[in-house]
Order: C-alpha cells, then sequence, then structure tokens
C-alpha cells in the first residue's frame, strides 16, 4: 500500500501548490489579506506531502520493494544500502521527484525568510514559487509516477548503472538541482517584480544572497560532476561540453553575470530591466537543461531513457513558464533608464562588460549545443559541434574578462580613478610577465602553458594587490567585509581555475601501453612498475585489479591499484586508480589482457601524468566559497529590518499599482 | 543520469556474443512485440545493453613520440559513429577500433591530418568531425557569436555613453522607486 | 519593440525544440546519412562465404542491380530482421547479396543455417576493413546498389515492413523504371 500513499501525497501536494499558486495571487490582485496569507501555509502543506513521497521511495528502495517498477529498474539485493538511497535519483522519475523535493525545500526558506518582506511582494514571490511546482507536479504525475508498479513483483531488480554507483555520484545530483532550482528565487522575484510594476532597491538586496547561494550550489555541483567524470570514467578528462554539461554551464554563466548585475542595481539603482531579465534567463536555462535531459531531441553521454511524450509535456511547460515571462517582461519591464550616472571609467561599465561577455558565452555555448538540431531543421546534415569549437570560442570569449578582472575591485562607482589602474596594470603586469618568463624554463616552451601562467599570477596579483590595499588603508574589523571576501575569493578561484585548466591541458602526458609483469614505463618523471593482475571482489561485483608501484628516482611513492569491474548483470566498468596532488596526479587505467587467455601475462594500460588538474576543481570550490561567504554578509541581513520602513511606503505603492 | 543505451561496447568486436548496436532505438520495437511475457526480462535486456563503460586501451607500435601525440589529438577530435557520445580515441566499439587501426595505418603511410580526416568524411560525413567545418551551412555557427557580441557591444557602449552624459535623468525616474540613500561611498566605495 | 526581442528569441527556441521532437519521431538519432548516397559505390574484392577461394568484385556484379545487406551473428538486430527478408527477399525483384561483417566464418554457417539463409550470394569480410569504404558501422545495414554500381539507398538499422513497403520497395522501383 505504501508506494499508493506516496502516489496520494504528490497528488495532495499538487493541490496545495495549485493553492499556493493561485490564491495568494489572486488576493495580491484584490487586495485579500487572507487569499495572500495562504501562502504560507500552502507551501509548508506542499513540502510535507512531497517531503512524504520522498521518502515513501527512500524506504522503497532501503526495503527492497520490487513491486515497485522504478526499485525494480534500479536496484538489486547486492545493492549497498548507500548506493541504494543513490538509486533514488538515479534515473528519470526518481531525480524529477529529487527536483521537486528541492524545489519545496526552497519554497519553504523562502516561505520563512521574507516575513519581513512587504506582505503583497512576498504573496506574488510565493505564487510564483507555487505555479512552477504546479508544472513539476503534473509532470511527474501524468507522465513520470515513479510509485508505478511491476506485477507479478520480481525476486530481484536489474542493477543502477555501474557508472553511477560511486560516491560522486550520491552527492553530485542534490547539489547540482539544489543550484539549478535555487535560481527560481531570483525568477519568482523578478516575476513579483513585474507584476508589481517596479524592482525597488531594498528587495533586489533581499535577493542577492539567495542568488549567490543558488550560484554556489550549482558551482560545486557543477565541480563534482567534473570531478566524478575524471575519476569514474577513465578518460582522463574533466569536461567534454557535452549538450547535459553544456545545459548545466549555461545557467551558471547567466548566474555569474546576474550576481554582479544585482550588486548594480541594487548599489546604483541601474540595470533594473538588466537583471530582471537575467533573472529570467537563468532560471529558464535551468528549465531547458531539464528538457534537453529528459526529451532525447539531443545526442548525450547523460540523456535519461527518451520518451516524446516527456518532451512535448516539458516544452509546453517551459513554454508557459518562459514565454509568460518574457511577455511579461515585454509588457511591463522598467522602460526608463534608472539609477546613478557613471563615466566610461568606472566599476559599473566594467561589469556592464563582464556581464556582455558572459551572456554572450552562454549564447554561444546554447548555439553550438542546439546547433546540431538547427543542421536538421535546415537540411545541413547532421552536424556534430564538440570540443574543438567550444574550446576555441569560450577562451576567446572570457579573455576580456581575465584582462579586466584585476581592475574591477579598484575602480569606484560612478567614476574611476585612472591613476590606481595603471598602477594595478603596471604591478599585476610585471608579476604576470615576470612569472611567465620564469616559466618559459619550466614548460618546454608550451605557449599554452606560459599563457596560464601569465593569465592566473595576473589574475591572482590583482586580488592580493586589492586585498593588500585594503589591510593598509582600512581599520581592523572593517578590512574585509563578507561580501567583499567572498568576491576576492571567488576571483582568487578564477585564477587557480585557470592556471589548473591550461597548464593541465598543455602538460599532460598520456600513454596507452602494453606491459608484462615487471616491466617499468617513464612518464612525466615517474615510473610505473607492473606488478600483474589479481582477482578482488565488491558487493555486487568482481575484478581484475592491477598493481602499479610508482617510483621516482627510485624511492617508491604508491602503490596503485586500478580494476576492470564486471558487475552482477555483466556490465563492465573501468574503475581508475588515481594518485591525487595539489601538483599533479598520477592517473591509471586497466585494459584489457593482451590475450584473454593469459590473464597473468601482459595488459594494456594507460598511464597519465596530469600536472595542476586538481586546481581545477580547487578554483571552482573557491568559486563556491565565495558565492557562499559573500551570501553570509551581514548586510543583506540587518537591511532587511531597516526596510521595514519602507515596507509601509512601498505597500501604498503596490496597492496603487494593484 | 544515466548513460543513453545507444553504445553497446562489451566485447572486443562482439564476436560470438550478444553485441547488439543501438539497442535503444531498435530494440524497443523487439520488446514490444514479445510484450507480456519477456516484458520483465526485456526491461533488464534493455536497460543493461548498453551500460558497459570501458575505456577503449590500445598501445600501438608507432613511429615516435610526435606521432602518438598526433594520433591522439587527431582521434580526439572524432566522433566514433556508433558511439556516438564518445570520440574515437575513448570509445571501444568495434567500428571504433577498426577506424582507429584505420587512422594509424593512414599516419604510417604519410597521410596528413586533413587528409585522414577527409578520408573519413567522405564514408561517414561531417558527423564524425566534433570540429564542424567551415562552410555556408555552418556560417551561423561560426559567425553567430561574433554577431552577438556586436550586437551587445553595441548595446552596451549606448548604455555606457548614454548614462556617463545625462547623469540627471535618473534622479527624476527613480523617484517612484525609492533609492535607498545610504550614501554607497561610505569612505570604502563598497 | 527591444523588450519583445528576447520573447521572439524565445518562441524560435521553442519552435526548434518542437521541430526537433517531431524530427526524432520520425527518425533514428542514431543513423548517419551516407555521404554516398547516389556515388559509385566503392570497389571491393572480397571472398565468398561458402568458397573462401573465390572472391567477388564489384565489377562481378554490374548489370543487375542488388541489395547488399549487412549482417552479423553476433548481431542481436540482424536476428530480428532476417524473417522480413526470408519472407520479402525473393519478391523484391533484385539480387540480395549478404555481406558478412566482422564474423568468424563458422559463426556465419551456424547462424544461417539456423535462421535460414535469404541470400542470392555471400560474401564475407572478417576483418571489416572493406566495411569501412562503404560507410558501414554496424550492423544490420541495406545498401540497394545499381547495374551501374551506384548506391541509390541505404538503410541503417534493421529492414521492418515498414521501411520494405514505404522506402525500400519505391527505390527498386524507381530504378526498375530507369532501366526496363
Amino acid at each position: 500500500m505504501t508506494p499508493e500513499l506516496g502516489q496520494l501525497a504528490l497528488i495532495l501536494a499538487l493541490l496545495l501548490a495549485l493553492a499556493q499558486g493561485i490564491l495568494p495571487m489572486l488576493g495580491a490582485w484584490r487586495g485579500n489579506r487572507a487569499l495572500m496569507a495562504v501562502a504560507r501555509p500552502a507551501a509548508a502543506g506542499q513540502a510535507v506531502f512531497v517531503a512524504l513521497a520522498f521518502g515513501i521511495l527512500v524506504w522503497a528502495f532501503v526495503h527492497f520493494d520490487f513491486s515497485v517498477q522504478y526499485v525494480a529498474d534500479n536496484s538489486n539485493l547486492a545493492l549497498p544500502w548507500y548506493y541504494r538511497i543513490a538509486a533514488v535519483w538515479g534515473a528519470h522519475e526518481g531525480s524529477l521527484l529529487l527536483w521537486i523535493f528541492i524545489l519545496n525545500v526552497w519554497t519553504v526558506a523562502l516561505a520563512a525568510f521574507s516575513q519581513k518582506l512587504p506582505e503583497v511582494f512576498a504573496a506574488r514571490v510565493l505564487a510564483v514559487m507555487g505555479l512552477i511546482a504546479v508544472g513539476f507536479l503534473a509532470f511527474i504525475i501524468f507522465t513520470s509516477n515513479p510509485f508505478g508498479r511491476l506485477l507479478p513483483m520480481p525476486g530481484d531488480g536489474a542493477d543502477l548503472n555501474p557508472v553511477l554507483q560511486d560516491p560522486g555520484m550520491t552527492f553530485h545530483p542534490p547539489v547540482l538541482y539544489t543550484g539549478y532550482v535555487g535560481f527560481s528565487v531570483a525568477f519568482a522575484f523578478s516575476i513579483a517584480a513585474l507584476l508589481g510594476g517596479g524592482l525597488e532597491q531594498a528587495w533586489v538586496r533581499w535577493a542577492r544572497p539567495w542568488t549567490n547561494i543558488a550560484w554556489a550550489f550549482l558551482t560545486l555541483g557543477i565541480v563534482a560532476g567534473s570531478w566524478w567524470a575524471y575519476a569514474e570514467l577513465g578518460w582522463g578528462g574533466w569536461w567534454f561540453w557535452d549538450p547535459v554539461e553544456n545545459a548545466s554551464f549555461m545557467p551558471w554563466l547567466v548566474g555569474a553575470a546576474l550576481i554582479h548585475a544585482q550588486a548594480i542595481t541594487e548599489k546604483r539603482g541601474g540595470l533594473r530591466a538588466w537583471t530582471i531579465l537575467l533573472s529570467i534567463f537563468a532560471f529558464s536555462l535551468s528549465l531547458l537543461g531539464t528538457f534537453l535531459v529528459r526529451s532525447g531531441v539531443l545526442t548525450s553521454v547523460h540523456a535519461f531513457a527518451s520518451d516524446p511524450r516527456r518532451g512535448i509535456f516539458i516544452l509546453i511547460f517551459l513554454t508557459i513558464v518562459v514565454g509568460g515571462s518574457l511577455l511579461l517582461y515585454a509588457l511591463r519591464a522598467p522602460k526608463v533608464a534608472s539609477g546613478k550616472p557613471f563615466k566610461l571609467v568606472s566599476r559599473e561599465s566594467a561589469l556592464l562588460i563582464g556581464n556582455l561577455m558572459f551572456a554572450v558565452a552562454a549564447a554561444m555555448v546554447l548555439l553550438g549545443t542546439l546547433f546540431p538540431l538547427i543542421g536538421d531543421a535546415l537540411n545541413l546534415g547532421r552536424i556534430s559541434v564538440g570540443p574543438p569549437y567550444f574550446g576555441f570560442l569560450f577562451p576567446l570569449l572570457m579573455l576580456p574578462v581575465v584582462l579586466l578582472l584585476p581592475f574591477g575591485p579598484f575602480l569606484r562607482w560612478g567614476k574611476g580613478d585612472a591613476s590606481a589602474l595603471k598602477q594595478v596594470l603596471l604591478r599585476a603586469g610585471i608579476a604576470a610577465a615576470a612569472c611567465a618568463i620564469v616559466a618559459v624554463f619550466f614548460v618546454d616552451g608550451q605557449l599554452k602553458a606560459i599563457a596560464g601562467v601569465a593569465a592566473a599570477v595576473w589574475i591572482i596579483a590583482g586580488v592580493l594587490l586589492y586585498a593588500y590595499k585594503r589591510w593598509r588603508e582600512m581599520p581592523r574589523g572593517r578590512r574585509y567585509p563578507a561580501e567583499m571576501a567572498g568576491m576576492l575569493l571567488a576571483h582568487l578561484g578564477v585564477g587557480v581555475f585557470v592556471a589548473g585548466v591550461l597548464l593541465s591541458e598543455s602538460l599532460s602526458v598520456t600513454s596507452d601501453v602494453r606491459m608484462a609483469p615487471g616491466q617499468t614505463e617513464h612518464i612525466g618523471g615517474y615510473d610505473f612498475r607492473f606488478d600483474g593482475v589479481h582477482r578482488a571482489s565488491g558487493a555486487n561485483w568482481r575484478a581484475d585489479q592491477g598493481v602499479i608501484t610508482v617510483t621516482r628516482d627510485g624511492r617508491q611513492l604508491t602503490v596503485m591499484h586500478p580494476q576492470k569491474r564486471t558487475y552482477l548483470r555483466g556490465q563492465v566498468q573501468t574503475e581508475s586508480a588515481v594518485d591525487a596532488g595539489i601538483f599533479r596526479d598520477l592517473y591509471v587505467a586497466l585494459g584489457e589482457p593482451m590475450d584473454a587467455n593469459k590473464v597473468e601475462d601482459a595488459w594494456s594500460l594507460r598511464l597519465y601524468y596530469k600536472p595542476f588538474i586538481r586546481w581545477i576543481w580547487g578554483g571552482g570550490l573557491l568559486m563556491m566559497l565565495g558565492g557562499f561567504v559573500c551570501a553570509a554578509d551581514k548586510r543583506f541581513r540587518i537591511k532587511r529590518a531597516a526596510t521595514e520602513v519602507v515596507t509601509a511606503e512601498s505597500l501604498q505603492v503596490q496597492e496603487t499599482h494593484a | 543520469m544515466r548513460l543513453s543505451s545507444s553504445c553497446p561496447t562489451g566485447t572486443p568486436c562482439g564476436r560470438g556474443s550478444g553485441f547488439s548496436r543501438d539497442s535503444s532505438s531498435h530494440g524497443r520495437s523487439t520488446a514490444s512485440r514479445l510484450k507480456p511475457l519477456l516484458q520483465v526480462l526485456f526491461v533488464a535486456l534493455l536497460a543493461f545493453a548498453g551500460v558497459t563503460h570501458a575505456q577503449a586501451i590500445e598501445p600501438m607500435p608507432f613511429a615516435d613520440h610526435a606521432q602518438e601525440l598526433r594520433f591522439q589529438h587527431l582521434t580526439q577530435q572524432l566522433r566514433c559513429p556508433m558511439c556516438q557520445n564518445e570520440t574515437l580515441a575513448d570509445s571501444n566499439a568495434p567500428i571504433a577500433r577498426d577506424l582507429r587501426n584505420q587512422i594509424f595505418q593512414l599516419m604510417q603511410q604519410g597521410k596528413s591530418d586533413d587528409e585522414i580526416k577527409q578520408y573519413l568524411v567522405a564514408r561517414y560525413s561531417d558527423y564524425v568531425l566534433y570540429d564542424p567545418p567551415l562552410k555556408p551551412g555552418t556560417w551561423l555557427l561560426w559567425f553567430g557569436p561574433l554577431l552577438i557580441l556586436c550586437g551587445g557591444a553595441g548595446v552596451v557602449l549606448v548604455a555606457i555613453r548614454r548614462r556617463g552624459r545625462d547623469g540627471g535623468t535618473s534622479d527624476k525616474t527613480t523617484d517612484s522607486m525609492p533609492l535607498d540613500n545610504e550614501p554607497a561611498d561610505n569612505g570604502d566605495d563598497w | 519593440m527591444n523588450r519583445l526581442l528576447p520573447f521572439i528569441g524565445f518562441m524560435l527556441l521553442v519552435a526548434l525544440f518542437g521541430f526537433g521532437i517531431w524530427w526524432n519521431s520520425r527518425h533514428d538519432p542514431n543513423a548517419i546519412p551516407t555521404p554516398l548516397l547516389n556515388k559509385p559505390a566503392p570497389a571491393f574484392v572480397l571472398p565468398k562465404l561458402y568458397e573462401p577461394t573465390q572472391t567477388v568484385s564489384k565489377a562481378d556484379l554490374l548489370g543487375k542491380p542488388y541489395l547488399l545487406n549487412v549482417f552479423a551473428s553476433w548481431c542481436v538486430e540482424c536476428g530480428a530482421e532476417h524473417p522480413m527478408l526470408e519472407a520479402e527477399g525473393p519478391t523484391l525483384g533484385v539480387q540480395l547479396v549478404g555481406y558478412n561483417y566482422k564474423d568468424a566464418p563458422a559463426d556465419a554457417k551456424r547462424w544461417l543455417a539456423e535462421h535460414g539463409d535469404p541470400y542470392n550470394l555471400l560474401i564475407a569480410d572478417e576483418p571489416g576493413n572493406t566495411a569501412i569504404d562503404f560507410g558501414v558501422y554496424g550492423a544490420p545495414e541495406s545498401f540497394l546498389i545499381d547495374g551501374k554500381g551506384v548506391i541509390r539507398y541505404k538503410h541503417i538499422g534493421p529492414l521492418t515492413p515498414d521501411v520494405v513497403a514505404s522506402e525500400l520497395k519505391p527505390a527498386i522501383a524507381a530504378l526498375q523504371q530507369e532501366t526496363p
């Protein structure tokens, strides 16, 4: 009976979502406080029912309830409990439920923390969140029920895709979804502002930490996904510009632009329309990602089993939500430029240029991702757009961002001081040039690596110069407000990231080798000795496990154990061995025996030496940390109390609009 | 997220084994015919015919290190026609192995990268190139971003110039949207 | 008007996605259209499956149109396709040439004994090199080649009764009209 309860809970949640979406909206329109007051209890009730449904699905997995089709498809008796929980979001239906669950967590948080917002505005924001939930709940109930029964009940289930049986998998989707869904808050804000007729600076200030947190989660989710692909798939890469990776990267880029645009709107009153538009874009691109993954319109590594019916449903939903918002934007967006004036040399200009580059980069990624589809539509034949395309254009578009980044903090609002900039240019420039010259001797004349060193030093020096300036000029305690500290951390992360990407891409060494036991290969200054293969086994797999002893200058560093696993249902999976280090990774993947009948003999192996690759994720983590630190700024919280004065006033404004 | 099941690659060349191409699209029709009886079995089959993910690791007798690098670089820019989510370098599909061998042979014959690409395009169309060639059909792809950049840059330039010149309008327009009057320039301009 | 631009752009995207769903519902997303269509088939010399000492070349097959059907014993889909070939093969009005792809001859013979042999002629490409010239990347695939040795039609994946009726038979009919 329990799975049916789960389904019932989803239906009740849908009804509550309808109440949350429609009644407060009506209330805000008619000035009816009772209707507006429905929003919070409805949101809470909906969250309870969704949590119940989610809990029931987890329970079904934990207790091997194979009478539930979804459980039977994605788990079996031998699957360890932690992967059974991760299996909840291992395929389409459950991951959708996770999406809805996270949306509810955000909504409840919003309901709890929005007490100080003007009543009408808060009602509209929560109603928008409710309408989003209506769409997704309808989607899951009508097309993707995770509680469907399988009768007669099989004795055992199938298996979770072995690629997903990895600690990264338990972690990556929930975090990524938290980021995706988090942009719904900024989105709901913008829609509420458009409905109300204006975007007030106080509200933008209030929205900023939400956007920062969502973006930080998205960053973490992408980093986790990248790391997982690197560690798990045995291909040694960390990003493939696959359509689904792009689907998570586009909202990230737009989110980065939005964070900066919100700063201008909040502090200077300008760019209101652009901030609203970016909020709509960021969330729309999250929805678009959902569409791309689940509709099967593009060939992708991560695509869920596709079903055109689902595709059509999400497309209609997407059209209503995004089309409706953009139409609303066209009708109601603030028409007059507002905010304080600024000169060409000013922080605003720099932020605008950064915003432009992020937006164009997101558009480029969108174009490249969808171009195969355009090719079909225009009868150009089937076209592939892959890493060479993105890898060529993206760095070009980011070049201005990297060049401008050190100046940003030194620029003042309104009108910058050119002499301070010259100083930055001189100091960071000299540091970058000096390090680049030193690097020439270490990187074998590789231009990409030299550029990486120069760009990273340029950015990091810029950040440190500003940190030093604050240290020198400001009294203790006022030197680094959280907002600024977050910015500095995130910018530092960009520098670390750039260094990681360019250095690892240019200096990595890869070699496919045939190795007999006892044989040694020399790669990147390390000696890899192959000591044969033996059998190993786990809860639901058996493996051939290679033993590779790594030495450097005769000193033993580590023993690595790459595996070739065969799971219960016969799926074969490479399990690479990674010896991680701050300055280099050693990475070994086990291939096949050269002679299938002589496993004790020679094997094919792939050996990698990957310098600085960890800096890629390290940079990403710094950016994430920056987002969180920034969101923690007291200014965002104290001002919420201060807005109460404004509240009464703005409520009047609201009512005259309504 | 599951790997799409379009890529069954378990066995080398699939000799005598259950290797099937493209179980996602063709397999489905098979399943519907054999419906009620074998459904459970087929669910399992469909779901797992294609999830194998083993890297293709094949040492080859390269003439020198430069050639090995060239080979790695080239095969990473080419798409496997069967396992369409993988590069020729990574794919374990039988055709990917054959094509890698072919590319290796062509390299030994002294063919350039472009000639090798042409060889593949003549047989498998532009689809195998991850780096789409520049031709009228792909102008939108290659110049689209530039176009967007120019348009956007125009808008930004106009905005900067306008805001720089007439600072006056701002105070008027913000009347209806109360600016919070905290001095932004409170000593640290932050 | 400017403010409508995002909306208009998005509607174009929606149209594209709608097209994508429609397109994928009638095309195999994994099939790559061959660039060899309406071009001369590659030259080949391959041994016969049953008499490996004898070879068949492209020139030997000129004069009459034929359907080249790529199959293998390891290929599951070929088993699904085979009954169709057995039933429809003789009615197609062209020779049926079996192209055994990357298969051990013994496996192929056993498989044919089990599933039946609808082919007028059987050739074997065990290393699979000639298949690359044809742009083959899996099995089953079928090529309709006319009397002049030009590839006139290609189907990737199993020939279903649907495909035979709506694509293959019209293509054969067109051939026969050209060369009465």
